[in-house]
């Protein structure tokens, strides 16, 4: 698989300077150094302006419904285990309208690779309030401000179960490129929350704002100390913005009855014979 | 009652948690064993513990189809003293009765030596089972049908959030998904239930999932992905009174419109409402067929009284029935597709153009039509040819009609257990030369009664309807006409 292989024929339809283009960009460059293609690989999204993006890469894909990506990821997983699959959701399709989806994914730590377009923002309805806005950012929806808090879905991750948990911003490239390949090698469910500006919508969370304001964790975090990676999980603000593996340990995955595909006569005599 | 004269009905009723319901079923089995026909009917509140469960033990010579209302024997087990009263219930009935307390030894385990004390202090009253009449009979309730039907069909994949009263199919499939090489997974609600199904199906597994009138509310938008992406998927949908949490733990059938008009836009539905344990066996077997072959959703729509009552039939058998494969994309073979929520074109791709718009929702709808050409049997009709009155009803009260028209010899009964597509010709022409229709239906609104109308310009204007929870009993069905 080489980036040209990947092109579908269609462009990219998001506004001039969207953080989707840095998220796109990174998937492929993985694509093509980890060897993924249609043979082994599947992409699953939900509806928001990340979503569009399966229509920019050529990999076998399904867009489901706003806030389902997950449970859909999840049946293709259980029914074909081979398959590494990746699913893209965004702030409000993941942490708003999937929420429930997404906690109890993390809690049974199925083998997907989730990465979470944050633009702290519902941008493809043209700019309302998600559950990643700050307190107090006006939309369309907040005029006078956001009266709501924002969560933290690294924390919320964590304590929910997933084993792979980090944070990466969409104009790191090769940093983004290489997070989703470990997310990927990782056995267990593994989230990227990745922070991306929209440049039409969100005024305050800007390239600007991120660059200045998110740093690397240090290299001696210890990805294995829970507590430790809960505690910097709810570090926001100033300069304070950590970016990086959070989070990373090996549980044990259940093993489910292997399904051999395709149709097959099912003898079911026994049952039957139970009935008398 | 003079139609169910020839029926020996046992009440069993004691406080919920009393084990109520299988003291019923270990006396309807040993009934079975002797060759006899029997049909369970229970009525339990929607309590674990407390309150009053009942079961009415249906016994005859010749095939039970119904529940009579009044019983002929009442047996109170919470009169009775000892730990297992339910146990000792059985012993006592079966003695009564005139049967055989060895012919269900195997479901007694270690409480045979309290059934037999049961059955030692106990004397003959009714020695209905005392003279066998043929070979043991099943007995088979509508969730181990729709679960056996599945499992039959090739099931790969079920995912179902707990609900009443399908719960049974899930505790079904749950316990024997190793041994025949599917997977069951409990989701954490029934909107996640139909995106794994859709998920597990688009990776080519053979998926289902079922639920209450509630929990496929929550699944419509995924009865509408189903068919825009082209997902097969069946649907079991056992309907409960409604609307709400209604009354979860009666029956109504009240899910039709519901079902008829899932999900919003236009796309194929295709909906079967099979009339009794061995109709839901067989419908959905061939719903898992029927939803590869239109790749389309498939719902079956049961209800309370086919889900939680066991009837006999002389056997059951997969017979010449065979799982049908159709050729569909699937992720992992190498091949470029999009499974889309979004109009698309050929390879799934979004778009807008009008023509590829046109195109594809023609594409869709028209699988409705093939399938009405293809698929659609003719509905059955009961009773003589020529009637002075002709009943249409549809799903579970084919029982209780059935045993009605024993004593209506010039009542004839048109059975719809397929509502969509719909057999508009076959209907209009029965309905269209008859001299009287009534429209017998468990729901207030006369919902098959509208949709009859709706396909065959037909207007019934007399109806049967009921709506408390209670099942039809043949005794009213007779009263009323």
């Amino acid at each position: 698989m080489t980036l040209e292989d990947l092109n579908p024929g269609c462009s990219p339809t998001w506004c001039p300077g969207c953080g989707n283009f840095g998220v796109w960009a990174a998937f492929k460059n993985a694509v093509v150094a980890s060897g993924w293609d249609n043979t082994n690989s599947v992409l699953v999204a939900g509806i928001g302006c990340h979503g569009h993006m399966l229509n920019f890469v050529k990999m076998t894909s399904f867009n489901g419904l706003h806030g389902r990506a997950i449970p859909v990821a999840t049946g293709i997983k259980l029914a074909n285990p081979k398959l590494n699959t990746f699913v893209f959701t965004g702030d409000g399709d993941c942490l708003g309208e999937g929420g429930n989806h997404f906690i109890h994914a993390c809690r049974r730590n199925h083998d997907l690779t989730v990465i979470l377009h944050d633009n702290a923002l519902y941008s493809l309805t043209t700019g309302q309030t998600s559950p990643m806005s700050a307190k107090g950012a006006k939309t369309k929806s907040t005029p006078g401000g956001n009266p709501d808090e924002p969560f933290s879905p690294l924390t919320l991750a964590i304590s929910a179960g997933a084993t792979f948990v980090a944070r990466a911003f969409s104009s790191d490239i090769p940093k983004l490129a290489d997070l989703i390949a470990k997310a990927n090698a990782h056995k267990g469910f593994a989230l990227i929350d990745v922070l991306q500006p929209c440049a039409t919508f969100n005024k305050d969370y800007t390239y600007q704002f991120f660059q200045e304001n998110t740093y690397p964790l240090e290299m001696d975090h210890d990805v294995t100390n829970k507590i430790l990676a809960l505690e910097k999980s709810q570090e926001w603000g100033l300069k304070k913005i950590p970016l990086g593996i959070f989070y990373q340990v090996q549980k044990e995955t259940f093993v489910y009855p292997e399904i051999s595909l395709g149709a097959k006569e099912r003898d079911i005599s026994g049952l039957l014979k139970n009935l008398y | 009652m003079k139609n169910s004269s020839n029926i020996f009905a046992v009440r069993i009723s004691g406080i919920a948690g009393e084990g109520v319901k299988t003291a019923g079923q270990i006396v309807a089995k040993a009934a079975t064993r002797a060759g006899m026909h029997t049909y369970n009917y229970v009525e339990y509140p929607s309590l674990i513990r407390g309150g009053r469960n009942l079961i009415t033990v249906n016994i005859s010579s010749e095939p039970v189809l119904a529940s009579k209302k009044t019983p002929d024997l009442d047996f109170d087990i919470s009169k009775i003293s000892g730990v297992h009263k339910n146990i000792i219930a059985v012993g006592t009935i079966l003695k009564m009765l005139g049967g055989d307390l060895e012919n269900v030894r195997d479901l007694l385990f270690d409480q045979y030596d309290e059934a037999k004390s049961g059955f030692d202090n106990a004397a003959q009253t009714n020695p209905i089972l005392s003279s066998r009449s043929g070979l043991a009979k099943i007995l088979i309730n509508g969730n181990e049908a729709a679960a056996m039907g599945a499992i039959a069909a090739g099931l790969q994949f079920a995912s179902i959030y707990p609900m009443s009263p399908v719960s049974g199919i899930l505790h079904f499939l749950a316990e024997h998904q190793r041994e025949f090489g599917y997977i069951y997974k409990q989701p954490e609600d029934e909107i996640a239930a139909v995106n794994m199904s859709i998920g597990a199906s688009f990776a080519g597994a053979r998926a289902m999932t079922a639920t209450s009138g509630g929990g496929f509310c929550l699944m419509t938008e995924g009865v509408g992905l189903a068919g825009m992406t082209e997902t097969p998927l069946v649907i079991i949908n056992g309907m409960r009174g409604g609307p709400a949490t209604g009354l979860p733990t009666w029956s109504e059938q009240g899910d039709l419109n519901l079902v008829l008009g899932a999900g919003q836009g236009d796309f194929p539905r295709i909906v079967l409402a099979p009339g009794d344990a061995k109709e839901i066996f067989e419908q959905t077997r061939l719903a898992f067929n029927l939803a590869e072959k239109y790749r389309t959703p498939v719902i079956v729509l049961i209800d309370k009284n086919l889900c939680d009552h066991d009837q006999s039939f002389d056997e059951m058998a997969n017979g010449e029935w065979q799982v049908e494969s159709y050729e569909r994309k699937k992720p992992g073979t190498g091949e470029y597709f999009i499974s889309n929520s979004y109009e698309h074109n050929d390879f799934g791709q979004t778009t807008e153009e009008i023509s590829e718009r046109n195109l594809h929702m023609q594409k869709r709808w028209q699988k409705l039509s093939e399938c009405a050409k293809n698929d659609l049997p003719t509905p059955k009709i009961y009773g003589p040819e020529e009637a002075t009155t002709t009943i249409v009803s549809w799903g579970s009260t084919k029982g209780a009609v059935l045993e009605a028209l024993k004593e209506l010899p010039e009542v004839n009964f048109l059975h719809l257990n397929w509502v969509s597509p719909f057999p508009t010709e076959a209907v209009q022409k029965f309905l269209g030369k008859a001299k009287r229709v009534i429209n017998v239906e468990q729901n207030i609104s006369g919902q098959m009664g509208s949709w009859i109308t709706r396909n065959t310009g037909i207007t019934i204007v007399e109806n049967i309807l009921k709506y408390d929870g209670r099942p039809f009993f043949p005794e009213e069905i007779i009263e009323k006409i």
